[in-house]
């Protein structure tokens, strides 16, 4: 019998959120959550830590709407989770309030002066570069979830125990 | 004393010995022998080099490879331990343990030339079941194109000119025959006139659909040291990974049963089912495998800081991933 096989995704309206079955030990030991789950729980443009490691995060967010703009020191990735996200850009003209050494993504209070870049568009598992000194804003027609992949800032979220598993279920 | 090891004629099958200090490798048909001067272990051959095929994929990778639950390697970074039964409650407390130090390099050359001559045309120990042939019968020639697969490790990001390229028919990386039904799109980039070098972006699910080897994760996208190591799964990883420091997972598509089991003792400690948008963190004193039912898509995130060596040898990293 030839079998065809269906790749199983979920979105922010659609998760089935896997456990732990417990032996020994404390399952927060696990530091258990779901991407999909913290996006359909937060705020718009939140940057909820799901993974951090020494000072290196993961970060999930509902993409709702336009966001503020953003701008880092370093490289910044996003990936989109489940439905389309844009990400416009902006060459700043002026780049010289950027601390080489600060880590994690600025918020800026408004749209900053510079060039417009373009846009990218993402479909579900595309992955855009977020260069370094470079603003970005993101926009979502419908609530969709997003991960980064950066370094703990001012915006990092850390709420661990509202989105972990802290009993077996 | 009586000889208990078991007679293998390489005149019959046309394998070779290989030799790693007091440690002798030796194989059948079947199976594989591990001679060392308490005794003799034994394993089956296709379990064997599937596991021997991550250790050197991984470079002894980070911690401890364990085989199975006694023989393995652990990594000290420059150099690496060979054991029988280090790992494992009750070789240890009977002292039957054994274990000897190599130099890296060492252990690593010998590992490939037993890799490459135990591996016989038609055999792939990076592929699932279903893609290969088997391990089994006497020397028949080799397979080390398969065996010599390097992982594919981005500078910045795949696919930004000068960087790694991205999977595709014509490079050599046909879609998998589970991942048919993965979107091939790629995204629509509209850049600015003169930007257009400057803003990138690729289509990670579909790079993932199109990997050809399954337990064996490459870089797609480095932040300073935080890279981005996704990888295909399919039936089980064929080692349970030691770990010597916490390890995220990010469970993209389908579900991996993840088996837990203390990593000193390899008593059971949990089982975690992660499906599509689960996160958790394997904690740093304990061993996992995972079985994949169908080949999914996972992503593994590593923190290749030099602090974390440091930390592992004074003894200081933290246990788990996150206390809260
Ligand atoms: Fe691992």
């Amino acid at each position: 019998m030839s079998v065809e096989y269906k790749t199983t995704y979920a979105s922010i309206d659609n998760y089935n959120k896997g456990g732990v079955q417990m032996v020994s030990g404390n399952i927060k030991d696990y530091v258990f959550s779901n991407v999909y789950e913290v996006a359909a729980t937060s705020p718009a443009y939140e940057r909820v830590v799901v993974a951090i490691n020494l000072v290196y995060t993961l970060e999930a967010a509902r993409a709702e709407g336009q966001s503020d703009w953003y701008v880092c020191a370093h490289d910044e990735f996003v990936i989109a989770f489940d439905y389309d996200v844009e990400v416009h850009y902006i060459k700043l003209d002026d780049t010289s309030f950027i601390d080489d050494d600060k880590d994690g993504a600025i918020k800026l209070n408004e749209k900053p002066a510079g060039q417009y870049m373009g846009k990218i568009t993402l479909k579900r598992g595309h992955q855009a570069l977020l260069p370094e000194k470079t603003a970005y804003s993101i926009k979502a027609e419908k609530p969709a979830t997003i991960v980064y992949q950066t370094v703990l800032g001012d915006e990092s979220v850390q709420k661990w125990n509202e989105i972990c598993l802290t009993e077996e279920q | 004393m009586t000889n208990l090891n078991a007679m293998v004629d390489n005149k019959k099958t046309g394998y070779q010995d290989f030799t790693a200090g007091s440690f002798t490798f030796r194989r059948d048909e079947y199976f594989a022998y591990v001679d060392y001067p308490g005794g003799e272990y034994v394993m089956p051959i296709d379990d064997f080099l599937k596991a021997l095929m991550r250790d050197i994929a991984w470079g002894f990778f980070y911690g401890t490879v364990n085989f199975d639950s006694v023989l393995g390697t652990t990594n000290h970074y420059g150099n690496v331990d060979l054991f029988i039964g280090s790992e494992n409650e009750e070789y240890v407390n009977n002292g039957k343990d054994y274990k000897e130090n190599f130099p890296s390099d060492e252990l690593m050359e010998i590992f490939q030339a037993m890799q490459s001559d135990w591996t016989i045309e038609g055999f792939d120990p990076f592929a699932a079941p279903q893609e290969t042939g088997t391990a089994w019968g006497p020397k028949n020639g080799n397979n080390d194109e398969a065996i010599s697969r390097k992982r594919q490790v981005a500078k910045r990001m795949i696919g930004i000119p000068g960087d790694t390229e991205v999977r595709s028919d014509d490079t050599g990386y046909p879609v998998n025959r589970h991942f048919k039904d993965v979107d091939q799109s790629q995204p629509v980039v509209e850049a600015e006139p003169g930007f257009e070098d400057q803003i990138h972006g690729f289509n990670l699910w579909a790079h993932l659909s199109r990997s050809d080897v399954t337990w064996n994760p490459s870089v797609v996208s480095v932040c300073k040291q935080s890279l981005l190591c996704p990888t295909s799964e399919e039936y089980i990883l064929p080692v349970e990974h030691g770990n010597d420091r916490v390890e995220w997972f990010v469970q993209v598509s389908d579900e991996i049963i993840w088996d837990i089991k203390d990593g000193k003792s390899s008593k059971p400690r949990a089982s975690l089912v992660m499906r599509a948008g689960d996160v958790a963190c394997m904690p740093a004193d304990i061993r996992h495998q995972g079985f994949s039912p169908k080949r999914s898509m996972l992503i593994v995130w590593e923190n290749g800081s030099p602090e974390i060596l440091d930390m592992i040898k004074q003894g200081n990293q933290p246990r788990v991933g996150v206390e809260f």
